[in-house]
């Protein structure tokens, strides 16, 4: 896994010397850095303190403030499900049953077999056809309990 | 024939762009060389996939919810001169449209956003040339402060007013900040706008650039928002290329750039000096103010913000004139408002109406109305920040005032309707659960005045309310709002003490009979079984994932209501609806 490593480190070089001389630019370190290991470990947030030389502590409290931002691997397949009014009114928490009943995960959790990782969010935007949800790039919307195992089950057979 | 397909972020949730690549497919096949577009949302989400074709008179054929299966018959039937009749747009539909005037939105569903060329065809950048060639900076503010525009981002502050403070602060360097951060959930307004109209922000950012004396602009948009994101980077690119942007704007001494910073999932964020905070790669933590961002903003220097949707009104109002503007709505709120209009609505999407138009009308004669007939309960105004406006005051008008004085705000357009099976008690919970999650922490009050607030409606709404929990509602809120430092925490109460307001009834239900009218609180549902409509199938029993569902000799099934943890699937899986539920 070496190389791999090493192309990674590559990465997070290049990242923060295209933000080396832009101020403010931390969140934009940390988004595309964690474009690259779909979280962010502890070790890099370590190195771009280092080599941004802003505190440790500074780049942790930003990473911890934004939602966006993970310091947990997550599961192959990302559920953002939308928590938003519209979704609510419309029975979000019916499809937030579903998927603990079918893949006993709660926010935030991953599934045993690393498939799959359940984020409620507050708002996709979508309201037209809530509920909602995301997974990976894909939006699902007018969920119903049914159509929700549907699409588990077609990802999981994958 | 020219054919386009409406491409907005929901637009592709429902298919669309499987459709699109349909079409581009049959056209392939077929060797025709018509023109295909993309186009923005033109609001009408209750019909999306939306294609249309337009021929040389700009005669339209409308086809609605159209999937991929449908594509090559009306394909064909169009090419071959006998259009199809099925999934024809009613009439009814496009008169919806013509209850609505279309500033923010004009362009939305009608161009291609990703082509510059197209919104030039439609006074693209006209105005911000006459800006340059022929106005004074302070003639530009004139002519915003003519139109009485407020601030769309939902505190509907006079937007001339902040133009000229940001231009009386005299520095050599200066900002221009779009705040493109909608973070009230069930709002997508100003992602409709950056994703059909990108140009028209970029040109009002010009504009107001130009206005204050600023020549660097920033568009601060979610994260949650990539489509936005992909879609205003290609229109800064194109307007690059055609050197609309960069020095000598229209050959004037005006030079004008901007970037796109994007969010990370920060709803307080929205708050203009969190906004700065996190552009400067803080903690999205709001400052204290005075001073306000016009004398002291992003980097400490003059920095106007504005909302997306009151950009996109500027290049009009310059074309067309303030008194254009001023001429559309009310005294004290003039031009026009887009809602999202969602929850129980039959026919959701954006709307844009004149100020001054009744929310009766909005719900019922362009949004058709409630689901299944039913009566609206009450409708959301501003999200989080907001209150609900019950049934008994839908003729309230759209207007900053009319609306403040029900307990509710205007706020960025967010427009929920309920009906009967929503609680109310249920939706100040979900409101505080959300205003909670969000507040950055630096305010005790907010931090952790929300906290309990939330605790108290958790127990009322888990059946556990005390005789005193409202007044204490009351109180805490009251509290809140006056020591918080910042919008978040000096709103967050408002969706409990409107929901107090006028469904204190209800709150009561709640708290003294332990019942709750709308059955949603599970925790206050009984579940029985009427033996009169019972089959006895065994479904229920069946389904039961606590035993708590019992069959006696004489085939008899009860419900125990010591077992029941109420999750409702006997009322669900019963194909007679012999479960009661109250």
């Amino acid at each position: 896994m070496s190389c791999c490593c090493n192309d990674n480190n590559a990465k997070v070089e290049e990242i923060i010397k295209k933000y080396i001389n832009k101020p403010g630019s931390i969140i934009s370190i940390l988004q595309e850095v964690q474009e690259i290991y779909n979280y962010l470990p502890k070790d890099v947030l370590n190195t771009i303190a280092e080599k941004t030389k802003i505190k440790p502590a500074k780049i942790y409290g930003v990473a911890t403030f934004y939602k966006q931002f993970r310091l947990n691997p997550i599961g192959k397949y990302l559920i953002l499900l939308c928590q938003g009014t519209a979704c609510h009114v419309n029975g979000s928490k019916k499809i937030e049953s579903t998927i603990l009943d079918d893949l006993k995960i709660k926010d935030g959790e991953t599934t045993e077999d690393g498939l799959f990782t359940l984020n409620n969010v507050a708002c996709l935007g979508c309201c037209s056809l809530s509920p909602v949800m995301m997974i990976n790039d894909e939006t699902y919307g007018n969920l119903t309990p049914e159509a929700v195992t549907e699409i588990l089950k077609e990802l999981k057979s994958q | 024939m020219k054919i386009v397909v409406g491409l907005g972020s929901c637009g592709i949730a429902a298919g669309a762009q499987k459709v699109y690549d349909e079409i581009k497919n049959q056209l392939e096949a077929r060797g025709a060389n018509n023109q295909l577009e993309p186009v923005g949302c033109v609001g009408m989400c209750y019909l999306e996939p939306i294609i249309e074709f337009i021929d040389e008179d700009g005669k339209k054929y409308t086809y609605t919810k159209v999937t991929s299966d449908k594509v090559a018959d009306i394909l064909s039937g169009i090419l071959d001169g006998q259009p199809l009749e099925d999934n024809i747009i009613e009439s009814a539909e496009t008169n919806k449209l013509s209850k609505q005037k279309r500033i923010a939105l004009k362009n939305c569903g009608v161009i291609n956003p990703e082509n510059i060329h197209e919104y030039m065809e439609h006074n693209g950048y006209e105005a911000i040339k006459k800006c340059v060639q022929e106005m004074t900076q302070e003639e530009v503010i004139g002519e915003i402060k003519i139109s009485n525009i407020r601030g769309r981002g939902g505190a509907g502050f006079p937007t001339w007013f902040k133009w000229n403070v940001a231009m009386n602060n005299k520095n050599d360097q200066k900002y221009i900040v779009c705040n493109a951060d909608e973070g009230d959930p069930g709002a997508f307004m100003d992602r409709s706008i950056l994703e059909g109209d990108p140009h028209a922000i970029i040109e009002g950012m010009m504009i107001a650039g130009y206005a204050i004396g600023a020549q660097e602009g920033v568009v601060y948009v979610r994260a949650e928002y990539p489509l936005a994101i992909v879609r205003l980077q290609k229109a800064i690119d194109q307007a690059r290329e055609l050197k609309l942007l960069g020095s000598n704007v229209f050959d004037s001494n005006f030079r004008f750039d901007l970037k796109i910073k994007a969010g990370a999932g920060a709803f307080v964020c929205g708050e203009e000096t969190a906004l700065i905070a996190s552009i400067e790669g803080e903690r999205g933590m709001p400052r204290i103010k005075p001073p306000f961002p016009a004398e002291k903003g992003l980097w400490q220097k003059p920095t106007n913000i504005n909302n997306v949707e009151t950009l996109a009104n500027i290049p009009w109002i310059i074309n067309n004139g303030g008194k254009a503007f001023a001429d559309i709505g009310m005294a004290n709120s003039q031009g026009t408002k887009v809602f999202a209009l969602t929850g129980k609505i039959k026919d959701g999407g954006l709307v844009e109406v004149p100020m001054g138009t009744s929310l009766r009308e909005v719900i019922y004669e362009i949004g058709g109305g409630i689901r299944d007939n039913k009566e609206c309960k009450a409708v959301q105004l501003g999200g989080p920040s907001g209150g609900c406006v019950p049934k008994d005051l839908l003729d309230t008008l759209v207007d900053y005032e009319a609306i403040t004085k029900t307990g509710a705000i205007m706020g960025s357009g967010g427009m929920v309707v309920m009906d009967d099976t929503t609680c109310m008690v249920d939706m100040a919970k979900f409101f505080l659960d959300f205003t909670c999650k969000e507040s950055c922490g630096k305010c005790i009050h907010c931090r952790l005045g929300t906290k309990r607030m939330l605790e108290i409606l958790t127990r009322i709404t888990e059946g556990d309310g005390q005789p005193g929990d409202i007044e204490l509602l009351e109180d805490l809120g009251n509290g809140i709002k006056e020591g918080s430092l910042c919008g978040l925490g000096q709103t967050a109460p408002n969706p409990v003490l409107s929901t107090i307001k006028y469904f204190r009834e209800e709150y009561e239900k709640h708290i003294i009979d332990k019942t709750c009218p709308a059955k949603q609180c599970k925790a206050l549902l009984t579940y029985t079984i009427l033996q009169d409509k019972c089959i006895k199938c065994g479904k229920c029993l069946r389904n039961c994932s606590v035993e708590a569902i019992t069959k006696d000799d004489n085939k008899v099934f009860t419900i125990h209501k010591d077992k029941c943890i109420q999750c409702g699937v006997c009322f669900d899986v019963c194909p007679v609806e012999a479960v009661l539920v109250n």
